[in-house]
């Protein structure tokens, strides 16, 4: 048999891995037929959402719901006293630590969640909210997690025992009454004594600010009670779906196999959507009572108030090297504002999340690291923005440090930081405090990265400009903006990874139609990603059936296989790699089936594209849809009928993405704007699947970063308002405050993937606030500057300025 | 983000739209655009049982521009002033203004009128008419009446317009000289850190008439006549602009926000005033 097409062709008729496929999402996003949880509308629906606290810390005298019960529309009322009866009026946090559903008792934030309030349409719950008159009685706000450690006032009474005590919390000894854990790795007294011998030191403190994640989509559900044959559906703006079950079933005491969670479309989630909120127990509860669906949506203002924040990190550190440069040794402390409540998304064995990746990309001897967690008034929450565990506080630590040290140093930080790089040859490394990075080549990258911008003419350019100011000629300064970093996520091994005991594995389960397409289930949950895309291609490769021939489905439990979910870059290591490998587990079958067909032995047949071919006799062969046919309908002596595998895949090790990204800025010492006029950013995620979403990715995570670093915040006032609640003030870039982004790559892959893959997505904002960050701060390195905190907002950078004596 | 419950008032000439706020007095509001009202009552901060939307009464959507004076309906939207070519040539600054309102989606909805009339010290068009010397034409119960701009503004949100009064027209006499908008913002759609407007008129090296008016720099737009008078008479060099400077920052009142503390507005409305009047000497 003749084939009429090339081998190339062949190829590109299956967009498999490395093809930049266009998004299979995009056709219902573009033309407005995703299918969101606000699109969903059942028969008799009805609509909940909440009363809530507008002050931080207060006892609660009273909550009177008549008048809200005379409310036209309005049918029940929850409150804590509701909910107590059923042991719901609390939950368990992601951090083991348990979180109020309604206040009991008191609140601890702003925005916190009072009542529950039902009604047969938005508007009358919104009036029945209104008519809620709730008694409190308010009570010192401490907003600083310094203050908080040192205050005899207690926010958490139900974590101090009757005499006084402080019983230990789920992550060892507490302290004080608002201490959560202390946390540590590291050799303590080694870092010590190195940095107290060392030729030079650099110390720094640094705030790292908290701010959100802020999805275009808030969070919500849709909660479905079936009376009748009690099973309840879910549907939520869920990052996790499948571990959403095992908790609603475990605190509800309905069983799983009753339980229907449905992701559906996702409007972002960078973390956001991880963790558990009292608005999926309250519709469950009131679904439940009234025996119908009822949907809760969060506003804008409650997303940004009160669900999952992000950083709030106070670092402190010591990095000390020789005088030629050689780094010896890294010393990190941080206080971690977690709000009322612990409700950080990380795995339960790390409560400061990957915080310890804090080496960075460089060859540090000897380091150590304490995170004290600290409660305040503030909301709960603590997520991975875009980023894996708290890698974005490492990283812009190390960042901030490596810029520190080379002032110290009087070097130049591109150099310092190429002389301290873990080499090459190094890997697979571990590092001080405790990680083995599996693969990087760190020179190569920065080499590149260095020379594509003309490093060394930017800096000769920066110096004249210096000059032009002092002269009076301008009142524009540049800036030059590095960093290099070194992420560390696919989240992860089941041996040290877990979420309340959920070990993090992955999923994918594949049946091969009889006509040679392929649906593919997965346990993971795209927000936007592109993974009915990508998946298909990493599936196209490894089977030889066209991309353009797969259905991929995630979301709903009841059909796609357990796991942990989407957040921290975890669905290519983590799912990829099922993917793949139950990929070969189908092409193991089909060689079989081929050989048969064939009329040679299994080891005579090789997998070649899209088909097997007898060896030597490439005129020979069975394409990968005729063996598809033929394992359903055709009797073979020894295999079951049937094509379909699936893969459980743990981990042996975290993927180690790294980059290294240039960005040049000038700013306007008169009026603190900046202007991005370059960026430039280089990313090494392994093999690369889709390059065209790699480089969206990339965008996307860029633009955040940016925010982050020039102006999104959460601030609160010393009452504890909320004083960034809407978009007027939470910066949320738009088109036109964003640059041309120019990108790169090089490509080391994972040794321990079985693509080689080691995800992209929050690369570029861990990258990337640093590297907007340095800018800022570099562009004011030769009138004195050492180190300013973000976000670098217009009236900060003026402030900088003005302190440097540049308006004198 | 739900509004309380409110009666909805679609009047088709401005006799209705009289007779229900005579009928409702303070319960009543008129919505133009409605990109200042509908967020207020969705917050639940404006109460307005009774809201009278404008959009079908007629003869306030015109731009007419006279020989000596430009006339614009209330109903014109920021969109339709940016798009008039004939508007552009006359009076340059009021499309480089609108240009810096909000996006390009607001600016399709939200008006002049509106703009004017809700007396919101963010709002960049109340600065804009002050330096431009326009004055607002309402009508009430007892007929038409004309304020000035530079006497329309109490305090936030308070104006020399009675509640059972609406704002018609905006007339402007036809600009003069060089020109500038000049704003400072976080982002798009975000109100000025500090905006000035400028007017300037000159012969030969000689400043002979300029108009200075501040954007959100207080409770009120700030038409700053001491400022414009210290550039009258002088070849606005460095000492003038100086003078200009100096006499601008004693008639604003900036309050500390997310923006930035009292201290960075002042010095900000410095720079950008600074930069307004050179752009617009520089187009004189």
């Amino acid at each position: 048999m003749k084939d009429d097409i090339s081998r190339e062709e062949r190829v590109d008729n299956l967009k498999g891995m490395g093809c930049s496929r266009k998004r299979v999402e995009d056709a219902r996003f573009t033309q407005g037929k995703g299918n969101y949880v606000d699109d969903i509308k059942l028969d008799g629906m009805l609509f909940g959402d909440f009363v809530r606290s507008p002050y931080a810390h207060a006892r609660i005298k009273n909550i009177d719901t008549a008048a809200a019960l005379e409310v036209p529309g309005v049918l029940a009322v929850l409150t804590a006293a509701d909910l107590e009866p059923l042991g719901l009026h609390w939950m368990p946090t992601l951090a083991g630590d348990k979180q109020m559903v309604l206040a009991d008792g008191k609140v601890l934030f702003q925005g916190q969640e009072v009542a529950y309030v039902v009604a047969e349409d938005r508007y009358a719950t919104a009036d029945g909210i209104e008519a809620v008159e709730v008694e409190y009685e308010e009570l010192p706000v401490i907003v600083n997690p310094f203050e908080a450690l040192k205050s005899d006032v207690v926010l958490r009474e139900d974590l101090v025992g009757e005499d006084g005590s402080i019983p230990d919390g789920a992550h060892g000894p507490r302290k004080h009454p608002n201490h959560i854990f202390t946390w540590d790795a590291g050799d303590k007294g080694t870092t010590e004594e190195v940095i107290a011998n060392a030729e030079v030191v650099a110390s720094e403190s640094m705030y790292y600010h908290r701010t959100h994640p802020c999805p275009l989509e808030t969070c919500g559900c849709v909660a479905s009670m079936d009376k009748v044959n009690g099973k309840l559906t879910l549907w939520g703006t869920f990052q996790a779906p499948h571990a959403i079950r095992t908790v609603v079933s475990l605190i509800s005491g309905i069983e799983e196999h009753n339980i229907r969670v449905i992701s559906p479309d996702i409007g972002g989630g960078f973390g956001n959507k991880v963790g558990a909120y009292p608005g999926y127990v309250c519709s469950v509860v009131a679904s439940i009572v009234t025996g119908k669906p009822v949907k809760w949506i969060e506003d804008r203002m409650d997303n940004l108030m009160t669900t999952a924040f992000a950083r709030d990190y106070h670092m402190t550190g010591k990095i000390s090297a020789t005088k030629d440069g050689k780094i010896t040794g890294l010393h990190c402390h941080v206080t971690a504002d977690h709000g009322g409540f612990d409700a950080c998304a990380d795995p339960t064995k790390f409560p400061a999340g990957f915080m310890n990746i804090c080496t960075g990309s460089y060859d540090i001897p000897t380091a150590y690291l304490e995170v004290d967690g600290v409660y305040t008034n503030k909301a709960p929450g603590g997520v991975s923005y875009r980023c894996s565990f708290r890698v974005t506080e490492a990283v812009y630590f190390i960042e901030r440090m490596i810029e520190v040290l080379a002032i110290e140093l009087n070097m130049d930080a591109a150099e310092l930081r190429r002389i301290n790089f873990i080499k090459k040859e190094q890997f697979p490394y571990t590092a001080a405090l405790g990680w083995e990075y599996d693969s990087g080549d760190y020179h190569t990258a920065w080499d590149k990265a260095l020379k594509t911008v003309d490093y060394d003419g930017l800096r000769a350019e920066q110096a004249q400009r210096v000059e032009d100011f002092k002269a009076g000629k301008t009142r524009k300064l540049m800036g030059i903006g590095l960093s290099f970093f070194t992420e560390i996520v696919g989240a992860g091994p089941v041996k040290n990874c877990d979420i309340l005991g959920l070990g993090m594995f992955d999923s994918c389960e594949i049946r091969i139609h009889p006509t040679g397409s392929a649906i593919a289930r997965l346990g993971t949950i795209s927000q936007g990603q592109g993974h009915a895309t990508t998946f298909a291609q990493i599936l196209a490769s490894e089977i030889g059936l066209p991309a353009d021939s797969i259905t991929i489905e995630e979301g709903d439990t009841d059909t796609a296989p357990y796991g942990l979910g989407t957040y921290g870059s975890r669905s290519t290591p983590v799912a990829g790699a099922a993917t793949a490998m139950a990929g070969r587990k189908i092409r193991a079958k089909a060689q079989m089936i081929a050989a048969y067909l064939l009329e040679v032995h299994d080891n005579d047949v090789e997998f070649d594209v899209d088909r097997f071919v007898v060896k030597g006799a490439p005129e020979k062969f069975k394409t990968m849809k005729e063996i598809a046919f033929a394992a359903y309908n055709q009797a073979i002596p020894g295999i079951e009928p049937g094509l379909e595998a699936v893969s459980y895949y743990d981990p042996p090790n975290m993927t180690y993405p790294f980059g290294a990204y240039v960005c040049v800025m000038d700013i306007d010492v008169d009026t603190g704007v900046p202007e991005i006029r370059r960026f430039y950013a280089l990313d090494d995620c392994g093999t690369r699947i889709n390059p065209m979403i790699i480089e969206g990715q990339v965008h996307g995570g860029l633009t955040e970063a940016l925010a982050v670093a020039l102006g999104q915040e959460i601030a609160y006032d010393d009452m504890g308002n909320v004083k960034t609640g809407t978009l007027m003030d939470f910066f949320l870039p738009t088109a036109w405050e964003v640059p041309n982004y120019e990108t790169d790559y090089t490509v080391t892959p994972s040794p321990h993937h079985p693509i080689g893959a080691k995800g992209v997505g929050e690369s570029p904002h861990v990258g990337g606030v640093p590297c907007f960050s340095n800018a800022v701060q570099d562009a004011f390195r030769p009138f004195g500057n050492r180190h300013t905190n973000m976000p670098h907002d217009h009236w900060r950078i003026w402030r900088t300025a003005n302190e440097l004596g540049l308006h004198d | 983000m739900i509004p309380a419950a409110f009666e909805y008032h679609r009047p088709q000439d401005m006799a209705g739209v009289l007779a229900v706020l005579e009928e409702h007095g303070d319960d009543a509001r008129v919505m133009a655009g409605g990109h200042s009202l509908i967020p207020m009552m969705k917050l639940r901060m404006a109460e307005v049982p009774h809201l009278i939307d404008l959009q079908d009464v007629g003869g306030m959507s015109d731009i007419d521009v006279r020989a000596d004076s430009i006339v614009i309906g209330a109903m014109v939207t920021q969109a339709e002033i940016i798009d008039h070519a004939e508007l552009a040539d006359a009076a340059p600054i009021l499309r480089e203004a609108a240009l810096q309102i909000a996006d390009p989606q607001v600016r399709y909805m939200g008006t002049v009128g509106g703009n004017v009339a809700n007396g919101d010290p963010g709002n960049d068009m109340p600065g804009l008419m002050q330096c431009l010397n326009a004055v607002f034409t309402v009508v009430g119960p007892d007929g038409e009446r004309d304020i000035p701009a530079r006497e329309f503004y109490e305090a936030a949100y308070m104006t020399a317009r009675e509640d059972e009064e609406v704002l018609t027209a905006v007339t402007i006499p036809a600009p003069k000289g060089g020109y500038a908008y000049e704003k400072q913002k976080r982002k798009i759609g975000d109100y000025a850190t500090a905006a000035a407007a400028v007017q300037i008129v000159r012969d030969g090296s000689n400043c002979v008439s300029a108009s200075i008016a501040m954007t959100n720099l207080s409770d009120t737009p700030v038409y700053s006549e001491n400022a414009g008078a210290a550039l009258v008479g002088t070849s606005v060099d460095a000492a003038a602009l100086g003078a200009a400077v100096a006499a601008m920052l004693d008639d604003i009142d900036p309050t500390e926000d997310n923006r930035g503390p009292v201290a960075f507005k002042n010095h900000v409305a410095g720079v950008i005033l600074r930069r307004a009047i050179e752009r617009a000497w520089s187009r004189a």
